[in-house]
Formats: C-alpha cells, structure tokens, sequence
C-alpha cells in the first residue's frame, strides 16, 4: 500500500490548531509544574519541619507512584460524582502541572541540596534571614545546575501532553485521530502528530541550551 | 584595656552531635579590641567553638553573650529574627572562603550591607571600594570569584564581612586551604585589622602570626580550654604538658 499524505495535508489547518492547544496546555503546566515543584522542592529542604516535610513527600510519592493518565481521569472523570465539574482543558492543565511538580521538586530539591553548604553559613553569618540567603544566594546558584534535568522534564511533559486528548481536548493528537477516523490513514497521520511532537521538543531543547550558555556566559557557573 | 567589660562572654558552653561531644563546658572571656587566637590539634573543638559565637551552631548548654546580647542563654538560642540582628556585629571568616560563586568580588561585598541593612546601591559600592582598596584588591572589583587566587578570595571574604561594619571578627582556618606563598597576603590584612582594635577570634596554624598578633592564645584539645594566656608565656613556659606536646608537634613540622 503506498503511502498517502493528502489527508495531512487537507487537515494541515486543524493538526496546527491542535498543535496550539498542546503548547497552550504544556505551557501553563510548565509554569504550574515549576511553582509547585519549586514550593514543594524548598518544602522537602528540612525534615525537622515535619509537618510541611510530610505533606510534600507524600505529595511528591503519590504523584509520581500512580499513572498520570489516572490522576487525569480522577480529575475529569471521577470528580463530577462529588458535583466537581472542572472544564477539560483545566483539568489537563491542572493535571499535567501537578504531575510534574512532583518530578521538578526533586529536580529542585537536589539541585538545592548541590549547593556547597558554606555558600548558606557565609550568607547567614553576614545577618541575611534564611528565606533571603535563598532568594538571593542558593537559587540563583541552583538554577544553573536545574536546567539540564528541567529540560528533560519539560520534553517529557510535552509528550505526556499528548494524553489530555483522552479529556476531549482537542489537542494534537485530538485533531489527529479524527483525521484517521475519517481518512483511516493512520500512519501517515501519526507520523505528521510525531513530527509535531518532535519540533516542540527540539524547540524546547534549543531555547534551554541557549538559556544555560547565556547564565554560563554570566559567569553563574563556578 | 583587659579591665574593660567583656565583649564575647561565655559561661559553660557545651555542644556534642549526637553522642559525640565536641565542647566540654567552655569559659572564655574576649575583652574589646582584643586578638585572640585559638590553637589545638584537629578534632580538639576550635572551629566548633568559634562557630558556636555567631550561631552556626547550636549550643547543647551554656551562656554565650556578645556585644551585650545574649546569643545563647542556658542552652536556650536567641530568636531567628534577633540572632540575624546579632549576626550583623559579627563578623565571619571561612577556611573555604565562601565566596557567592555567582557574584563578582563588589556585589559579594556589597549583598550584605543592601540586604540586610537596606544600604542604596551607590552607597554600598562606594564603602565597597574603600573596603576592597584597603585589601589591596580594588582592581578586582568586578571579577568574579572564580578567577581570583585563594589568597585574593579570602581577602574579599574579609572586605565582605567587613561590609557589615562588625564588632568582632572570627576566622575560622582563614589561611589553611592557601598555597604557601598566599598566606602572607592574608596575614597581612588580618596584621592590619588587629592593628585598627578589631576584636578577633581566630583559629589557625599560624604560629607566628600567633606570636606576633595575639593577645592571648588560648589552647584547647578534647573539646576543653586547657590554658591560656600572654604568647610570650604559652609559646615559651606552658604550664600543661599536652600544651607542650602540641607545640613541639606543629613547630618541629617545618
């Protein structure tokens, strides 16, 4: 059977749409995922607060100990039984950014720990609160050494993306399989979706090597 | 001026991790403008004590009161908010410089007094460069830590904890992680301090600078003071044989 792209082509417009959609959700879960992992990452710093410690390691085990694709359905499936009814685009939102906090908090949490201890003695020693020490000495220092983890957790958050097409959003992969159901040119549909998926990631690999070179340029790594 | 009333003041201080105990009840006194070095043989206690006077580490036991505030009374430690306070009249220095690997030489001196005392930028790098001439180092002002020499960050280490214009100095081994030949570049900015009335607490191996510097050496070994006094008479008639037996140690090594 030779290989027919014409429905690609013919739905060009909604595989971009769906392409759209999938950098909309990525990119808002992206931020979710950072400000979650980031909170919860700093959470996981002291053990002797307990309290806090234990809410952010049980977050962080529960999340990434289940499959996201069931966490997405416990959101948009299982929540309307309590009359919870979130909008399937929040709930892919919501679920992809909760899913990689938990990645980006240990992402966080070593990149943190990393740190030479002196550099945290030599800023409380001058007077500097332990919230300011942070702020101003640890994560900027943290951040150079996150990157390339945080690179692999965003390609891959892109990929996982792909499953809020499960939620009746109409996402790349969405857009994608309607294709097929009307064309049934499945392998040229899912070659034309990989290739999507392929250039948003490689975009993503770009910009965070850019980023690096700048804060290395900047004379941020020792 | 060894009447005067206490600067450091410490009564009893006693500190162990876990069930090893560093500090068996210390009592030492540093009156204002004095140099007081610190000797003993590794593992004796001295980088612990000195720790113990800004707050890095904490007390199990004992009284520790600086620049008359109590950092630590009965074991119990000042609050987080007043000891940040306490921190800013005390002045730390590292063996391994800690110099803020992301900031040039000015803003690792100047982060302090913006952050913490609300000093204006311009302000801040005007005091800096005073600061980092009298170090010899205002050519360096905006490289970064990672280009100078250990001799060179540990003299922005002093600059930049005298940015915070303290009442006391403590240097912990400022000078054992140096090459040989940058130590006398260190030494000779801490000569000049001392020579200005700085209150100095310092740990080392540096036994002239001891002689030369100090008003009292204190010895300590097994996490106790065992003498103190005068160099002249520590260096030349120790009353303690284990002070002896140090000596002989560290001045026969060279």
């Amino acid at each position: 059977m030779a290989l027919d792209f014409s429905p690609v082509f013919s739905g060009c417009y909604k595989l971009l749409q769906g392409a759209s959609v999938t950098v909309e959700i990525t990119a808002l879960a992206l931020v979710l995922g950072c400000l979650m992992g980031l909170a919860v990452g700093v959470g996981r710093l002291k053990p002797e607060r307990r309290v806090v410690y234990a809410l952010c390691s049980g977050y962080v085990a529960v999340i990434r100990g289940t499959p996201l694709l069931v966490q997405l359905f416990l959101l948009f499936f299982g929540l309307p039984q309590f009359n919870i009814m979130l909008p399937a685009f929040f709930c892919g939102v919501i679920g992809l950014g909760i899913y990689s906090g938990a990645y980006v908090s240990e992402i966080v949490r070593g990149a943190i720990q990393s740190i030479d201890r002196g550099q945290m003695e030599a800023a409380r020693s001058l007077g500097m609160p332990y919230g300011t020490a942070m702020r101003t000495i640890i994560l900027p220092q943290a951040l150079v050494r996150m990157i390339p983890p945080l690179g692999n957790e965003f390609i891959a958050l892109i990929k996982n993306s792909a499953l809020v097409s499960l939620l009746t959003i109409h996402d790349v992969m969405h857009e994608g399989q309607k294709i097929i159901s009307v064309s049934y040119r499945s392998l040229e549909v899912y070659l034309a979706i990989a290739l999507v998926y392929f250039i948003l990631t490689g975009a993503t690999t770009l910009a965070l090597r850019r980023i690096e070179q700048h804060l290395r340029a900047g004379g941020m790594v020792q | 001026m060894k009447t005067q009333k206490p600067i450091v003041h410490i009564r009893g201080l006693r500190k162990s991790f876990g069930d090893h105990v560093v500090l068996h009840g210390i009592d030492f006194d540093v009156a204002p403008s004095q140099v007081v070095v610190v000797i003993g043989p590794s593992g004796s206690g001295k980088s612990t004590f000195l720790r113990c006077c800004n707050g890095l580490e904490k007390p199990d036991r004992g009284d520790v009161e600086i620049c008359g505030h109590s950092l630590c009374e009965g074991g119990q430690m000042l609050g987080d908010q007043a000891l940040n306070h306490l921190r800013e009249q005390v002045g730390m220095v590292f063996q391994s410089f800690n110099l803020f690997a992301h900031l040039s030489v000015i803003d690792n001196i100047t982060v302090g007094p913006r952050k913490v005392r609300g000093v204006s930028k311009q302000q801040a790098e005007a005091e800096a460069l005073v600061l980092l001439e009298k170090v010899g180092l205002e050519q360096k002002a905006h490289a970064m830590p990672a280009s100078l020499s250990g001799g060179q960050k540990q003299r922005v280490a002093i600059a930049r904890a005298l940015a915070m214009q303290p009442q006391v100095m403590l240097f912990d081994e400022p000078t054992s992680a140096l090459d040989p030949e940058l130590v006398g570049e260190v030494l000779q900015v801490m000569k000049v301090l001392a020579s200005e009335g700085m209150t100095m607490m310092v740990v080392t191996h540096e036994m002239d600078f001891a002689r030369e510097v100090a008003d009292i050496v204190v010895v300590m070994d097994g996490g106790v003071l065992i003498e103190s006094g005068p160099p002249e008479v520590i260096f030349t008639n120790p009353t303690q044989g284990r002070t002896r037996d140090f000596l002989r140690a560290i001045l026969t090594r060279a």
